[in-house]
């Protein structure tokens, strides 16, 4: 279907303290997806059905010279990666995820010159879509940036986190 | 919309947006019809084997492809602002060219709801659709 991919984020800092998601998410060492790269995105924590992420401002990034504010694609890719990194995280297992449907809501422009912080919650898993709700934002996820609603489908492929499959 | 577009418009509006430049985002205008171009770039891969374009790619283009269309229609010097936006994948991006053409449903004084296609090698077969409203101007 769409665009099949790795959970899509560099995951060598994060934070897992599930024994079981760490041994997991251990089998994407080296891999990295050259746009979460690209824009700077880090997943900084992972638990059982949810992961965080963050992302620093840069001038390259900016959605409006006027205001500097952040563009909204870049918060698409932020919070498409982080929920399809939940969506792995309530699977336990790194299946092969494709993005069916994202909806973004955005509340308030990010603040030029701030981390904007990511967390994605995985609410409901099927046989084959997982649903998903990310949020954006700076300090405080009640004050969100932008939020996000999300499903995606697994593509019945096996796990791609042996090593052939990631190192390019 | 029938209107001529300008391209020294669009290439205006898009020069607004630094992000459009990172990603590499190019136009083409042929009398009333604007069509964004993202040639292929390794960097904006989300799966590299075999590689895909990042789906916040796609969206991202979809959704500036709706912001220079709203400006064509406008004329207006600032950058609508994207309320929410909805983006259904169809098809994995694959690496190569792909293109993104908006249309305005509404055109209102303070919103422009817009629909958005993005495709590939063939019209007929779109990669994704986007579905939004974005703000004309700046609340407050």
């Amino acid at each position: 279907m769409s665009d099949e991919k790795l959970p899509g984020v560099e995951y060598s800092g994060a934070q897992i303290d599930d024994p079981e998601l760490a041994a997991e998410f251990a089998k994407l060492k080296g891999f990295f997806a050259p746009q979460t790269s690209a824009i700077g995105l880090r997943v900084t924590r992972i638990e059982r059905s949810k992961a965080w992420s963050e992302i620093d401002w840069r001038e390259d990034l900016v959605g409006d010279v006027e205001t500097g504010v952040i563009a909204g694609g870049v918060l698409t890719t932020m919070l498409d990666s982080t929920c399809g990194a939940a969506t792995q995280a309530a699977l336990g297992k790194l299946t092969a995820m494709a993005t069916l449907d994202l909806r973004i809501d955005y509340m308030r422009p990010a603040e030029p010159q701030r981390v904007i912080h990511c967390m994605a919650h995985c609410y409901k898993t099927t046989r084959s879509v997982c649903f998903v709700r990310g949020i954006a934002y700076h300090d405080d996820p009640d004050d969100p940036i932008a939020t996000a609603a999300g499903t995606f489908m697994m593509t019945g492929e096996e796990s791609y986190g042996s090593p052939d499959v990631v190192v390019a | 919309m029938s209107d001529v577009i300008s391209p020294e418009g669009v290439a205006a509006s898009i020069a607004r947006i630094p992000y459009a430049r990172f990603l590499g985002i190019e136009f083409d205008v042929k009398g009333d019809e604007l069509t964004l171009v993202l040639p292929f770039a390794a960097h904006l891969v989300g799966r590299p084997n075999p590689p895909y374009l990042h789906g916040g790619v796609i969206g991202a283009l979809l959704e500036i492809s709706s912001i220079a269309q709203i400006a064509a229609a406008t004329g207006a010097k600032t950058t609508p602002k994207p309320i929410d936006v909805t983006v259904s994948y169809l098809r994995g991006g694959k690496p190569i060219e792909t293109y993104a053409r908006a249309h305005i449903s509404r055109l209102g004084r303070r919103i422009a709801n817009v629909r958005a296609e993005a495709w590939q090698s063939s019209r007929d077969n779109p990669i994704a659709l986007l579905h939004g409203n974005f703000m004309l101007r700046r609340e407050g």
